[in-house]
């Protein structure tokens, strides 16, 4: 069995760069890391091959970036395709599901798995888009997947509680985080890591126009960026035994109690 | 503006609360049209008209098959002939699958976490980033729908009193393998009281808990003050409680008149869902904590202490 996941490079959340107002973009020179979302669907692929299966990492940067990647190689996975490109500067979630599609495609794997939504982007919409564009079924919002005879079984997280889901493979996962317990990379793994082989792609290797990625080829612009209205802070007093009369006074004061 | 598409989502009949938000939207920016998936239409029907839809475009029963690749199909197969100038769709499980799938088949992209719609020409989306500490507008540059994800409680529902949509059929293409995925069975996990988007207080507990056994602190206030029960991401990872507690940018969107926070830092991933609160009390020993900065009341405290001192209080 051959799983793909997807895995995105991002700027560490802890310090996230800023957009810059005069070109509307997203000032990042910081190194990238991996997605921790992603960690779950790489965590989720080694469980689900167990010995003698495949994990190939799928990953699209404007800049080489193999940082991340190479953590996701260290976790266990077999290889790594990396589409790195300048012209992908700038695209949006329906440019970067065409070329993780294509990129995907040549893998032909039994299962597709990303995250719900990545933590810089939060779109959630990359993983669909990929299922639609590889015309496969897919099964979003994973908390629990088994894989037996041919097909995938998932515990999909709903308003109400949860559905059971059943689908024949080859099909699409996203996973939410909690789905597994991500290990953290061994020494031996991190060493390993370093001789494992990564395919550069560029997207002309994937037969992507440019004109299909990066600022111009979304469809969408940005207008304008602006500071949102700040909540103002109230009072903050110290507990001295006396927190929860506050409290009360409070809610009092609201008419709630 | 034209015509604009609600994506309508209902359970036996009854429409939820995040579609009735973009109804009422909706009907500022133009002729309203309910798009729908289920066996439900006729019986939600009168509902979505009074909040403002003239008419209800159905798929139908999905026969098991899950709502992304058979609406996302249908709606593609009229989008030419009805002519939406937008699809607003709720960041919600089905709703982000209809819109990716959409986005493929027209071959346009989505603008997602909008909180704002703006009418400006063409219409303009308003997303927070930076954890709502920046607000960036977004436009559709190309001609097509513009296919906008709307995250909860951005607008407030309200009935207008019209008369029930009037329900048509629209056919399900054949899926081919792309409807593979079906649903073998449903869970519903009971919990008592009100839901916790739709809950006028919430109660929230974060790590400052220090364990698992100490949440029945944050569920019996909310119970008190006839409340819902919350969580950060820190104790849902942790396992304390489900998946269906947590607040957040990955979690629930809640806007309560009043929002308690116990033991929780204020990370600005829990801070974007709970910020639009009316009010906001937190309580947490660290006096650096950030949720101090966008708390009306912030008590400097022990929640081992403060909590159980409330509740004999409201006891009394
Ligand atoms: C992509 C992404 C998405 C995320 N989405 C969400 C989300 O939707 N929702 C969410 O909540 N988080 C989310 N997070 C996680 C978020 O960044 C924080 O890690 C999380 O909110 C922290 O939870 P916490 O406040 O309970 O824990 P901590 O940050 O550990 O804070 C615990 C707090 O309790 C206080 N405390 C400790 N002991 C006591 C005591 N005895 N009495 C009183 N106070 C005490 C401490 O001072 C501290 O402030 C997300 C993160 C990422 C990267
Ligand atoms: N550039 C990328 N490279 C690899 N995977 C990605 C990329 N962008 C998105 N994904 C995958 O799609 C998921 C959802 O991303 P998003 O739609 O941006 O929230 C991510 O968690 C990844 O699994």
């Amino acid at each position: 069995m051959k799983v793909a996941v997807c895995v995105k490079q991002i700027p560490d959340p802890a310090d996230p760069g800023e957009l810059d107002i005069e070109t509307k973009t997203l000032k990042r020179d910081v190194k990238l890391i991996l997605d921790e979302s992603d960690s779950y669907g790489v965590e989720m692929a080694l469980q689900l091959v167990g010995e003698d299966g495949e994990v190939v990492l799928v990953s699209m940067v404007p800049n080489n970036e193999r940082n991340g990647l190479n953590n996701a190689l260290a976790m266990g996975a077999d290889s790594a395709v990396l589409v790195s490109d300048d012209a992908l500067a700038g695209t949006d979630a329906l440019g970067t599901a065409k070329v993780l599609a294509a990129a995907i495609r040549r893998i032909e794997p039994d299962l597709v798995l990303a995250a719900t939504e990545s933590s810089d982007g939060y779109t959630g919409t990359v993983p669909e888009q990929i299922a639609e564009l590889l015309e496969l079924p897919s099964v979003t919002f994973a908390k629990e997947v088994s894989i037996a005879d041919g097909s995938v079984s998932v515990k999909r997280q709903t308003e109400e509680g949860y559905d059971e889901v059943s689908c024949p493979l080859p099909a699409l996962v996203s996973v939410t985080a909690g789905v597994v317990e991500p290990r953290y990379p061994s020494f031996k793994g991190i060493m390993a890591a370093k001789s494992k082989p990564v395919e550069e792609l560029t997207i002309s290797d994937l037969g992507i126009d440019s004109s299909q990625v990066g600022w111009s080829g979304g469809g969408q612009e940005i207008v304008s960026i602006e500071p949102a209205p700040e909540r103002e802070a109230g009072e903050v007093i110290e507990d001295e035994g006396d927190g929860h009369e506050r409290i009360i006074a409070f809610l009092e004061e609201l008419k709630v109690i | 503006m034209g015509t604009i598409w609600v994506h309508a989502e209902t359970q036996d009949g009854q429409v939820s609360s995040i579609t009735l938000e973009l109804l009422a939207k909706a009907r500022e920016l133009g002729d309203v049209v309910a798009v729908h998936a289920g066996n439900d239409a006729e019986a939600a029907a009168a509902e979505l008209g009074a909040h403002g839809a003239s008419r209800v475009l159905s798929a139908g029963d999905l026969d098991g098959g899950l709502v992304g690749p058979a609406l996302a199909s249908a709606m593609a197969g009229v989008v030419d002939s009805e002519a939406p100038s937008a699809i607003l769709f709720g960041t919600t499980y089905g709703g982000r699958d209809v819109a990716g799938r959409l986005s493929v088949k027209l071959d346009a992209p989505v603008i997602t976490n909008v909180v704002d719609l703006i009418d400006d020409g063409g219409l303009v989306g308003v997303e927070p980033v930076f954890g709502g500490t920046t607000n960036v507008r977004t436009r559709f540059t190309s001609d097509k729908p513009g296919i906008f994800l709307v995250r909860p409680k951005s607008f407030t529902a309200e009935s207008i009193d019209g008369g029930p949509a009037e329900v048509s059929e629209i056919p399900i293409p054949d899926l081919g393998n792309s409807g593979a995925a079906k649903i073998t069975s449903q869970f519903v996990e009971e919990s008592d009281g009100p839901k916790l988007d739709e809950a006028a207080i919430v109660v929230s507990g974060g790590r400052g808990l220090g364990e698992a056994e100490k949440f029945h602190l944050v569920e019996d206030l909310a119970a008190k003050l006839g409340g819902a029960a919350g969580a950060s991401r820190a104790i849902v990872d942790a396992g304390w409680v489900p998946y269906s507690y947590q607040v957040g940018q990955t979690g629930k969107v809640v806007k309560p008149d009043v929002y308690i926070a116990a033991g929780i830092s204020g990370a600005t991933q829990h801070m974007v869902g709970m910020k639009g609160s009316k009010t906001i009390i937190a309580i947490n020993k660290d006096p650096e904590a950030p949720i101090f900065s966008i708390a009306d009341l912030g008590i400097i405290g022990d929640v081992h202490k403060v909590l159980p001192a409330l509740l004999e209080a409201l006891e009394g």
